[in-house]
């Protein structure tokens, strides 16, 4: 703001009270649970006696548990393997959507569509459509002759499908960021360009792909902090399975949490979690010089 | 300079070097046409067309229709017999569980978020940066990590299975969101017009509702969507912290459904369906606001 140089009153300002709400009702709900959750790591607790203080032992149990491990390797691959694929797939859409073509408004509306929905929504709809006596699954594994349409009842398939499925959720999403990124190109540089005779694909590597720098890096830090704590998609689909083949993070945490109640331990697994999330987005942002960190909601 | 957090304007939107001018909206091109993304973007369309496809045809037909044809084929008898069984049954309480929730989460976010922007933008007191860097933190905070916590406390509180259980913790998460849209709006307003307020001897109540709010008009929209959609599709909190029919609310209501309907699909997608209207009448009606919220930009 600037510095006051008219001889008008001064305008009285708010205290820091007006912040007090606000700041107590977040510090309540939110941030006071982070130290919580701590708290009850070094703890047993079945979430009905009083917790019962076992120093290390949860976190020693993390580190030799192999049910975590392989949660671990799984969210990490999941991880992984959506930004592999969601990055090019968005930054082509998004691409595509920022430019002017005649029915990019209509089919951008469509895209947003699952954008609308919520992902127990989603997961029934795609619960509905895997099935494999009565979805399309039965169809499609019809016309291909393939020998079983159960997807979600083989391993991969079902990590497939939970890749797939959050895919179709999110991808709408970081096309909208990739769109808004690649609206801020000056036209400029792709007239600068083009009189250079640099083609399309030239100039997609050579201007948009640099200038979009700063919104890869803010898609692929939702997209990790999403991919690490995907739940509802999972709970629905496959609940961790077959097997363990799609135990991630978050869901052996419910599971173990709420499902066992073994609540000192999932608090355990929910620190880890916060640990690898955070430190994953802030080496991201490191990484990259990038400075400004933005929401983190996606995939809850 | 009148507070030190100044030079630090935070921003949702990644608006890339240009960012820092607002309004500076101006017209651009890509150049050409982009075939490989109008190729993807056509792609797309079918994978995202053909589930929905399947999710409104199959919701008006009978059972026996959707076991005997499958998801693809055109019914030879429309009926909406699915809809009514959906309406009929436990629905509208759900539905009214979900508006209330939504409500109560869109006004709480709202007036906290208000209050406290106001204060982080206007006041002197040195703690405002410490405060605005509480909700920077906050963000990072992905629920599932809390819900351990955050069960203690609904139970302690003794609010378990009511509808403040959900409200109040689903509230506390749309805040970090809400504080800095609302920061980013409310920094844009001029010295001048305080000023003016001042010389009619408003005070900071006054000043609150009749300048800042009215100016942040669009800030505090997106404020309110965003909270409101996060409420609305919100599922890990319902799930924990609820369990009687009486405080189910739709995403919730839906998953049990699964149990209810077994093989009743036409009626499971027809909750689907019924679950998303509302969001997608909203939609049509305010395309913008919506956007802005879901993404959780700055509303300009």
């Amino acid at each position: 703001m600037k510095p006051q140089t008219s001889k008008a009153p001064r305008a009285g300002r708010p205290g820091i009270a007006w912040a007090i709400p606000g700041v107590l009702f977040f510090a309540f709900f939110a941030a006071a649970p982070m130290g919580i959750v701590a708290y009850l790591s070094f703890t047993d607790w079945d979430g009905l006696s009083d917790p019962s203080w076992t120093g290390l032992d949860n976190w020693t149990r993390l580190w030799e548990d192999d049910g975590m491990r392989n949660a671990v390797w799984l969210s990490l691959l999941l991880t992984a393997l959506t930004w592999l694929t969601q990055t090019p797939i968005t930054l082509l859409l998004g691409v595509w959507a920022a430019g002017r073509q005649r029915n990019r408004a209509v089919l951008s509306a469509v895209f947003f569509l699952p954008l609308l929905a919520s992902s127990v929504a989603l997961a029934l709809l795609w619960r509905t459509i895997f099935d494999p006596n009565f979805g399309l699954a039965a169809d499609i594994a019809d016309w291909f002759d393939l020998e079983s349409a159960d997807l979600l009842g083989s391993s991969r398939g079902a990590f497939a499908a939970i890749l797939f499925v959050t895919g179709w959720q999110f991808i709408p999403f970081h096309m909208l960021i990739y769109q808004g990124g690649a609206r801020q190109i000056p036209r400029s540089f792709y007239d600068a360009a083009s009189i250079d005779g640099a083609g399309t694909v030239r100039q997609f590597f050579h201007i948009t792909l640099p200038q979009l720098r700063n919104t890869i890096v803010t898609s692929t830090v939702l997209m990790v902090v999403g991919a690490l704590t995907y739940f509802d998609t999972v709970l629905i689909l496959t609940r961790g399975g077959p097997g363990d083949a799609t135990e991630i993070v978050p869901y052996l945490m419910y599971d173990t949490g709420f499902a066992a109640f073994d609540l000192g331990y999932a608090s355990a697994i929910a620190c880890a979690l916060v640990v690898v999330a955070t430190t994953a987005s802030l080496l991201l942002v490191r990484l990259t010089g990038f400075t400004r960190m933005r929401s983190t909601r996606e995939g809850m | 300079m009148t507070s030190t957090i100044d030079k630090r304007p935070p921003r949702l939107a990644d608006d890339g070097p240009r960012a820092e001018r607002p309004r500076a909206r101006r017209p651009f091109r890509l150049p050409r046409a982009n075939y490989p993304g109008g190729l993807a973007a056509l792609i797309w369309l079918g994978i995202v067309v053909v589930p929905l496809y399947v999710l409104i045809v199959s919701t008006i037909q009978t059972r026996q229709s959707y076991l005997e044809n499958g998801p693809l084929s055109i019914p030879d008898e429309i009926t909406f017999d699915a809809y009514r069984t959906v309406l009929e049954g436990d629905f509208p309480r759900y539905l009214l569980n979900t508006l209330v929730v939504t409500v109560a989460c869109a006004a709480i976010a709202v007036t906290l978020a208000v209050t406290v922007a106001y204060s982080v933008v206007r006041t002197r007191s040195r703690l405002s940066r410490r405060v605005f860097q509480l909700f920077l933190l906050g963000l990072a905070i992905p629920s599932q990590a809390v819900i351990i916590p955050v069960y203690l406390i609904i139970t302690e509180l003794q609010l378990y299975d009511t509808l403040l259980a959900i409200i109040l913790p689903t509230a506390a998460f749309s805040l970090p969101v809400g504080v800095l849209i609302l920061v980013g709006t409310m920094r844009d307003i001029d010295e001048e017009l305080y000023e003016s307020m001042a010389l009619d001897g408003a005070s900071q109540v006054r000043m609150l509702l009749q300048l800042v709010v009215p100016v942040s008009r669009a800030g505090i929209s997106t404020v309110a969507v965003f909270s409101a959609l996060n409420a609305w599709n919100g599922f890990l909190f319902p799930l924990i912290l609820t369990q009687s029919p009486e405080t189910r609310v739709l995403t919730l209501g839906l998953y049990d459904f699964v149990g209810e309907f077994r093989t009743d699909i036409p009626s499971l997608l027809a909750a689907v369906v019924l679950s998303i209207v509302p969001i997608f009448t909203a939609y049509l009606f305010a395309r913008r606001q919506l956007i802005n919220g879901l993404m959780g930009v700055g509303g300009r």
